[in-house]
């Protein structure tokens, strides 16, 4: 029978189906961080049971608040990494060496296609740019994670998006994601996992990939995915290249888990994107999306270049070729926040960061922070954000406060402008 | 089994998310208790102040399509747990608080937009809603009157909700 994606992969991670319907999947790979992951703890403490399935397949960073920013979220941190010692768990990433997690563990290699992935965290959906089923799950589905090695689900649908077109200049991957939310809604495709097809998916980046799964969930999706390809092969060649006998071989074990030609599909769109425009959400909704053109001259107090959807090296470079040689407007601050250490490093030696600090940007270590308005940039109530980040909800960034979503390109324009920006008016310097 | 059932909440909008519920900055607590004071702080509507003594003594809530979206935090239902609200009744939730809430053992009870509106034309008369675990049935009260509805849950979920949750129901099996 024709299977999608993700069917092939409950196929081969069932352990259980308790009822119709359900199914209790084998999980290859746990990840934590220290705002869901300690409660999990002290709950299996609780319990007499502060066991953990397999030490190897749990990975663990601190990242949403870090440096720790008082003592409840010290504490977060102690919990966190007395587990991490008391259960030698070799794959954690404290300060310094740390990174946002959805963008951290794709970098060590630890996703690879074929996988099941969970964490307590929504944007997990992001890791099927590799063609993993990964998805949000709570505190007490992360529980059991760590204990068993196994989550439920329900059987899942899929829906298939299809980018086809030539992608025009200042148009990315966060415009593609923000139109496919934008067209789907915010809940239309609640248990679904969304594929992402066509040529202009094949010509883009892992980077770029990631962008569009991490905001899968933003329409509702279980998980976002890309099919496993060469482009997915050279970035994780470094680290499964002792697994197989040349990259041939790897390719045509990745191409295993494509969907099959007539699999079902619940919804197929089509998205010819052409004569696509950069996009920029107004309202408190992620699927409240304008043109740029109509979101233009918005004035905003912060511009926020980073978090799990667009902090990663290409989102910087893309960001500092607006940005080189000009200044930030006065009365607006600008913030950047490199994704891991790992682009920090790079952005430094490559001459970015120095880039940014000249425009007038701030530039903060890699963290979560203002993404979810716990520090490093929170907001004041009634100020305007021009954010690269993938939630606009009231409050989000900081209570009263507004968040336009956009891509780095927008922001990096908005930030020198002060209001809203068109990318393709601006020239580009080369990094 | 938790206790389910009681005065009602109406919360009549769509897509209410769990920032909304429970916002970023109390995520940072050790214990479910410390939630309980801020339950739907930043919700944003008309009429609706989150400290009201009505909303604090109510124990079922009925709300629109797309609960619970956004954050995974499972602190959204723990808030309403620890405020003696069990039961959610709404069009549609989000995958991951529908997922969280069986697994807590509490109810998220999806019923058609027909239904629903059956049930907020009991806004704004002290309804309450009984809820009849075993026959998936539930009765709506108010001073406008009485009414019985179906509605149904997946065998799964109704498991995890006897057991007490997916820690026990797993411990148990896997
Ligand atoms: S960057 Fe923002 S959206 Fe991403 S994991 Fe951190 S808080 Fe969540």
């Amino acid at each position: 029978m024709a299977m999608t994606l993700a069917e092939k992969i409950f196929k081969t991670h069932l352990k259980d189906e308790p009822f119709p319907g359900t199914k209790v999947l084998n999980i290859d790979v746990v990840l934590c961080h220290e705002i869901t992951t300690p409660i999990a703890i002290n709950d299996l403490v609780a319990r007499g049971k502060d066991r953990v399935f397999d030490t190897n397949r749990i990975k663990v960073v601190i990242d949403h608040v870090s440096p720790a920013k008082d003592s409840q979220t010290a504490l977060q941190g102690k919990i966190l990494r007395d587990w991490v010692r008391r259960h030698k768990i070799k794959d954690f990433f404290d300060i310094g060496q740390n990174g946002v997690c959805h963008s951290i563990f794709p970098e060590k290699g630890f996703i690879r296609p074929g996988n099941t992935v969970i964490m307590g965290d929504s944007h997990t959906c992001t890791h099927g740019a590799f063609g993993a089923f990964a998805a949000g799950v709570g505190t007490t589905d992360l529980e059991v994670g760590i204990l068993k090695g196994v989550c439920s689900f329900r059987d899942p649908e899929t829906i298939r998006v299809n980018l086809n077109g030539r992608l025009p200049e200042g148009v990315y991957s966060k415009d593609l994601i923000l139109k496919v939310i934008k067209t789907l809604t915010v809940k239309g495709a609640t248990d679904c996992v969304i594929e992402f097809h066509g040529d202009v998916v094949k010509g883009l980046s892992m980077e770029s990939r990631m962008t569009l799964c991490n905001m899968a969930v933003e329409a509702g999706g279980t998980s976002g995915v890309c099919m496993p390809d060469e482009v997915t092969l050279d970035y994780l060649w470094p680290f499964i290249s002792g697994d197989y006998k040349d990259k041939k071989a790897a390719l045509e074990e990745f191409k295993k888990w494509w969907s099959d030609e007539g699999c079902k599909y619940a919804k197929v769109v089509d998205i010819d994107v052409s004569d696509m425009e950069p996009q920029v959400t107004f309202g408190y909704k992620p699927d409240q999306v304008k043109n740029v053109t109509e979101m233009a001259g918005t004035l905003v107090d912060q511009i926020y270049i980073g978090s799990c959807t667009n902090g990663r090296m290409e989102d910087l470079k893309i960001a500092a070729s607006y940005v080189k040689g000009k200044k930030i407007a006065p009365l607006v601050r600008a913030i950047v926040s490199p994704a891991t250490t790992e682009i920090f490093r790079q952005a430094e030696a490559n001459g970015i960061i120095k880039i940014f600090l000249d425009a007038g940007f701030c530039v903060t270590n890699p963290t979560c922070g203002a993404c979810l308005g716990m520090s490093n940039g929170v907001l004041a109530e009634g100020e305007v954000c021009a954010s690269t980040t993938n939630r606009n909800f009231n409050g989000r960034m900081g209570k009263g406060g507004m968040v336009h979503l956009m891509s780095p390109a927008v922001a990096a324009v908005t930030a020198i402008e002060g209001k809203i920006a068109d990318p393709r008016k601006f020239r580009k310097e080369a990094i | 089994m938790k206790k389910f059932g009681g005065k009602v909440l109406f919360l009549d909008r769509a897509d209410i998310n769990t920032d909304e519920i429970i916002p970023a900055k109390y995520l940072t607590v050790n214990t479910k208790e410390e939630l309980k004071p801020h339950m739907l702080e930043d919700l944003k509507i008309d009429g609706f102040a989150p400290r009201d003594p009505a909303v604090l003594a109510s124990k079922v809530i009925v709300s629109r399509a797309n609960f619970g979206c956004g954050s995974s935090r499972e602190h959204a239902p723990w808030v309403f747990e620890v405020n003696d609200i069990n039961v959610v009744i709404a069009t549609s939730f989000a995958r991951i608080f529908r997922q969280n809430m069986f697994n807590c053992g509490m109810l998220a009870i999806e019923m058609p937009e027909a239904a629903i509106n059956e049930l907020f034309e009991h806004k704004g008369a002290e309804a309450a809603i009984a809820i009849d675990f075993d026959t998936d049935k539930l009765t709506i009260s108010s001073g406008k009157g009485s009414k019985t509805l179906s509605y149904q849950l997946m065998e799964f979920d109704k498991a995890l909700v006897k057991a007490g949750g997916w820690v026990e129901f797993a411990d148990a099996k896997y």
